[in-house]
């Protein structure tokens, strides 16, 4: 209870329905990941999870998923036809059910294969209001709700990745508005989440992918569909 | 935000010789950084909007459920025969608030407001408003400020959210909303917008959030009827001179209060009321089944 909010979201926004929860914040699901991705999907396979299973289909959660993943946002009135147009759009789409431990309610898997044939899993939940929270990338934690340019590192826990990353970001301008670290063990798997003032520039994600250590950089960016150039 | 109550908007627009409307939009211009103008225009977009989904209402489309769709096309025909009871007005709302309802829940475009699930509550009201007392766009984009400020107010205090509040948050709330809207638009001033929310939302304390099958359909389409109806009864009263004993801002304490400790099962989840109603349970059954074909 006691949520501040704007007056823009208390009248708006404006959506396809029927709920803000199951089909705005589905599509927005679809959208982010699509831009994680960060190039055109070619295959998806979407795991439901909890409300997102027991009631998707007739809320339509399925088309505001794949509809994301096409580009669309949550007020495209093409969202109800998304299955055709992922048709048109050689990309292929599985359904199934995701088994998790201790999800929201509202939550999705999405393992998709890009054009160029990178990979990428996205666990996310839809909030409600349309808001969303991407909760783990390729199965580390990430934690983040897509509202700000995110840049994630996945990297070998050994000293001086955070320093090289955010020294990079000091030369470019980027302001850091928040930062986590994770890791599955010591000297294992790590992760690092930055949500920033300003956006990172490709450059800067390839200097980044390039550095010994670094296996894997994904980037959100808040320019509308990144994926259109790939 | 720069008040936390109905009642302190009210003492900001009497010390800055501004009307309750104006206060709502310059906080929205400081909150985000932009113009009066700006923010003006996005709001005439909402009415837009608004009209556009009223206008684009299609009479044979159905929900993926079957439950939903069509009936608004019902009511106007009916309100034309003029043998209706409620008469032009009130049946023209009814006529708006279903089809609207019914758009949303057949996937169509609509504008939240403050949720999907009431998305017809407000516009039935604002859109009748204009089609019979021919107010200008300016006017009514002043009315959506004044329903955000009130709607601002609900979710800081209490909720607009079924799933913490059940419908008292949702259509209580547009209703609410519509309400003070309404009460501006026939020239009340602050304290009138104020009675009109608390008299609006005592009407509906207490409603429960049961869905049949999980869905955005059954009670809620129909609920939006109630909600727009609730406003223009509440406003008629306000302005007749009726008073509300318990000030609004209390009001929508008690709301989040009665929120708070509403049963688990009456907040989103389907698993109590209407939702396990015999019928309901039935209608499920035939989903699934409908579901597993495909």
């Amino acid at each position: 209870m006691g949520i501040k909010m704007n007056v823009f979201e208390i009248v708006g926004p404006v959506m396809v329905g029927p709920s803000s929860s199951h089909t705005a914040g589905a599509v927005r699901i679809g959208y982010v990941s699509r831009q994680l991705l960060g190039e055109k999907p070619a295959e998806v396979s979407i795991l439901l999870y909890g409300s997102f299973l027991a009631t998707g289909r007739g809320h339509g959660t399925d088309r505001a998923l794949v509809a994301g993943l096409l580009g669309m946002l949550p007020d495209d009135e093409r969202i109800p036809e998304s299955m055709e147009e992922a048709s048109k759009e050689h990309l292929k789409v599985t359904f199934g059910k995701a088994s998790l431990k201790e999800a929201h309610p509202n939550s999705v898997v999405l393992q998709m294969t890009g054009q160029s044939g990178r990979k990428l899993e996205v666990q996310a939940a839809s909030l409600g209001g349309g808001r969303i929270k991407i909760c783990r990338i390729d199965g580390l934690e990430a934690n983040f709700c897509a509202e700000y340019p995110t840049l994630i590192v996945h990297n070998m826990d050994q000293p001086g990745h955070v320093a090289e990353v955010t020294s990079m970001l000091s030369h470019k301008s980027v302001n850091i508005a928040s930062m986590q670290l994770y890791r599955d063990r010591r000297g294992g798997n790590a992760v690092m989440i930055l949500e920033c003032d300003e956006e990172v520039s490709d450059e800067a994600i390839k200097w980044l992918e390039h550095l010994e250590g670094v296996l894997k950089v994904t980037y959100f960016s808040m320019k509308e569909d990144n994926t259109e150039n790939s | 935000m720069v008040y936390h109550s109905l009642k302190e908007i009210c003492l900001l627009a009497e010390n800055e010789n501004s009307s309750f409307w104006q206060i709502i939009c310059q906080d929205d211009c400081m909150e985000r950084q932009i113009t009066q103008s700006q923010s003006f225009e996005m709001m005439l977009h909402m009415y837009e909007a608004m009209e556009k989904a009223d206008r684009n209402y299609a009479p044979e489309r159905k929900s993926p459920s079957r439950m939903a769709g069509g009936d608004g096309e019902k009511l106007k025909n009916y309100t034309e025969t003029g043998k209706n009871l409620s008469g032009a007005f009130i049946g023209r709302v009814m006529e708006k608030a279903v089809k609207m309802a019914e758009t949303n829940a057949c996937m169509g475009r609509i504008v939240a407001a403050p949720t999907a699930g009431s998305c017809g509550v407000l516009p039935a009201v604002l859109l009748t408003y204009e089609e019979f007392f021919d107010c200008s766009r300016e006017k009514m984009a002043q009315a959506l400020y004044t329903a955000a400020g009130i709607g601002q107010i609900i979710a800081e205090r209490a909720s607009i959210a079924g799933a913490s509040g059940g419908c008292q948050a949702e259509i209580g709330s547009a209703s609410a909303m519509a309400a003070g809207a309404l009460t501006f638009l026939q020239g009340g001033d602050g304290r009138r917008i104020c009675d009109a929310v608390a008299i609006s939302l005592k009407g509906l304390l207490g409603l429960t959030c049961d869905p049949v099958a999980g869905l955005v359909e059954v009670p809620c389409v129909k609920r939006n009827v109630i909600g727009a109806v609730n406003a223009v009864t509440s406003t008629d009263m306000v302005m007749a001179g009726v008073t509300s004993v318990i000030p609004a801002d209390e009001v929508i304490d008690a709301m989040g209060e009665i929120g708070r400790d509403m049963p688990r099962k009456f907040k989103e989840t389907s698993e109590g009321g209407l939702a396990v109603t015999p019928a309901a349970q039935a209608i499920e059954e035939q989903i699934r089944l409908s579901e597993e074909q495909i």
